[in-house]
């Protein structure tokens, strides 16, 4: 191998590891606030670039009906969950919160698919779409178990991964697709060429990253999910509500994962499941950050990344076997290193 | 005037063991209430179940509005606040955003001007603001569990075994505190094994055995009760424990 396809295939590594570390950190995220290990992450994925594409190329995406059809169904959930102490202002802001923005977002996206909008309006639309799903999935999913053990939260979020596969399904069909790159262009440094889209998943990248440290470093709500990750008991006695707290991570993770899927598709040619094996990556990331450190989870997401390159250079067939592998020696160390901790009581 | 606080006929099990029998209890406005009792005897469990982490069966109203059906979130935002026997900090964020957090449902503007007031009542915090809240000493970590409670301007204070494991100087500072509170408007109910200590500056008091109050008036009389000198004041009494 000379030195230039080793720099080529470490830049294709830091390309997918830099989405993969993105996915990893909203893994950790999710995992920390709700105990949810967040497997439909990857259908966020899919989700946010199949609905961009399908705008990109004039088509309405499916997806803002089934936005709709959760919020309808999350708001039956809140209005159930209060039903004794129903109010005005309750009622309200449920039904504006879970009825009435997904239907003016789905009245927008059947409007302006058929005009092929701009690249911005899409990314935009797709971004709120996945959004809302996220939310309401936290509502309709997690929520009502948020007291239950981490292996029921399992059980349903492979349940969920499961079904929002299969709408994906329905709503995407079998057919993979691409999407318009979101920066087009693409200059040469020495030998290697950069492309606008590669471009942006590293600026993309580490203006999440920068932005989630200011988010947790500074602000009320960020400390607000800290401090829920650290103690949820102590969060509730200082009124900080585990259902907020587990709604603005769900938020992020869907954001995160569209995100991603948004960079990807000009890239690669996504299908209707493709985001599982992209979300389980980030996953082998997180595991590596033992589920609860984000620096190490970014910086093994780099290294995954660029396993993967090297691996699908010199072993294209075995590329996944490889980069999944890394779980056993990592596992293994971790088993060995850390005392049989008992689940935490809420 | 009604109580503060109003617990009529409660009731709380651990699955069929029933820990609280029949307990009712009442704090009023600028009161400090206390209740004693040996380990085991369900002190803990009765706090716990007022602030809405364990189910209760039976009454609690807190400034005439009946908790039945709120969350401990809510019971915060309505000037309850609990400060438990293991603190529950955020141990790995430093004294600062711990109080901050304390303050998650008060005004921003206000919740400014509640840091440094708890400065004042906890000088050491103050030199502590930049240390993460897991390093700090024991007593440092009861002062920033009940500064964290404070930022929250309830109306009622429960601690739960404030005094347990730490120095007895620190243990005297932290009942001065609790004195100053209620001096300032805040009622305390107190929940101690060390009996002696807690009916010194408590205005009302209850003993509690097996699950039930046994005894309550002045905690004055209380600690002139000879069962209770005994029992509490004197030795612990044995087989109390449950």
């Amino acid at each position: 191998m000379n030195t230039t396809i080793m720099l080529f295939l470490v830049q294709d590594g830091i390309t997918n590891g830099a989405i993969y570390a993105l996915l990893g950190l909203a893994l950790v995220l999710v995992f920390a606030v709700t105990r949810v290990i967040l497997i439909p992450q990857g259908e966020f994925v899919t989700y946010g670039a199949l609905t961009y594409a399908s705008l990109a190329s004039g088509q309405m995406p499916g997806t803002a009906k089934l936005a709709l059809a959760m919020g309808i169904v999350a708001c039956g959930f809140d209005l159930f969950a209060a039903r004794k102490t129903l109010h005005g202002r309750l009622i309200l802001r449920s039904v504006l919160a879970n009825v009435v923005l997904p239907a003016i977002v789905l009245a927008l996206t059947i409007n302006l698919a058929a005009q092929k909008p701009p690249v911005a309006v899409c990314i935009a639309l797709s971004l709120v779409i996945v959004a809302m799903i996220g939310l309401y999935l936290y509502r309709i999913a997690f929520q009502p178990l948020a007291h239950t053990s981490v292996l029921v939260l399992l059980i349903a979020s492979v349940g969920t991964h499961l079904a929002l596969q299969g709408l994906g399904l329905l709503f995407f069909g079998a057919e993979g697709q691409r999407g318009p790159a979101v920066l087009s262009g693409a200059f040469t440094a020495g030998s290697l060429r950069f492309t606008g889209q590669s471009l942006t998943v590293y600026g993309i990248t580490i203006a999440f990253i920068v932005g989630l440290w200011l988010f947790f470093g500074l602000t009320l709500y960020g400390k607000a999910l800290r401090a829920t990750a650290v103690n949820r008991l102590g969060a509730r006695l200082a009124g900080i509500r585990t259902t907020l707290s587990g709604q603005i991570a769900f938020l992020l993770a869907s954001v995160i994962g569209a995100l991603s899927g948004i960079m990807i598709v000009p890239i690669t040619t996504l299908y209707y499941d493709s985001g599982f094996l992209i979300g389980l990556k980030g996953f082998v990331a997180a595991i590596i950050g033992g589920l609860v450190s984000y620096p190490l989870t970014a910086v093994a997401a780099l290294f995954v990344g660029i396993v993967e390159a090297f691996s699908s250079f010199y072993a294209s067939n075995y590329k996944e076997v490889i980069v999944f592998m890394l779980l056993i020696p990592v596992l293994l160390l971790r088993s060995l290193a850390a005392p049989a901790v008992e689940e935490e009581k809420d | 005037m009604s109580a503060l606080l109003s617990v009529t006929d409660a009731h709380v099990a651990y699955g069929k063991v029933e820990a609280v029998r029949s307990v009712g209890l009442d704090v009023g406005e600028n009161e400090i209430v206390t209740i004693v009792g040996a380990n085991g005897a369900g002190k803990t469990t009765l706090l716990s179940a007022i602030m809405g982490i364990l189910p209760l069966k039976g009454r609690v109203a807190f400034a005439g509005q009946d908790l039945a059906r709120l969350d401990i979130e809510d019971r915060v935002a309505m000037g309850l606040g609990l400060v438990p026997e293991h603190r529950e900090l955020f141990v790995t964020m430093n004294v600062e955003d711990n109080l901050e957090l304390g303050a998650f449902r008060i005004e921003r503007s206000r919740a400014k001007a509640s840091i440094e007031r708890i400065y004042t009542l906890f000088p050491r915090l103050k030199e502590r603001r930049k240390q993460l809240a897991g390093t700090l000493s024991g007593g440092e970590q009861q002062m920033l569990a009940m500064g964290r409670a404070l930022m929250g301007e309830p109306k009622l204070l429960m601690l739960d075994e404030p005094s347990l494991g730490l120095a007895p100087i620190i243990v005297a500072d932290i009942f001065r505190i609790v004195t100053e509170l209620r001096a300032s408007g805040v009622s305390v109910l107190l929940v101690e094994q060390n009996a002696q200590a807690a009916l010194k500056i408590a205005d009302q008091a209850y003993v509690m055995e097996l699950g039930e109050f046994v005894l309550s008036g002045k905690a004055s009389d209380i600690a002139a009760n000879e069962r209770v000198a005994a029992s509490y004041l004197g030795f612990q009494h044995e087989g109390a424990s449950v």
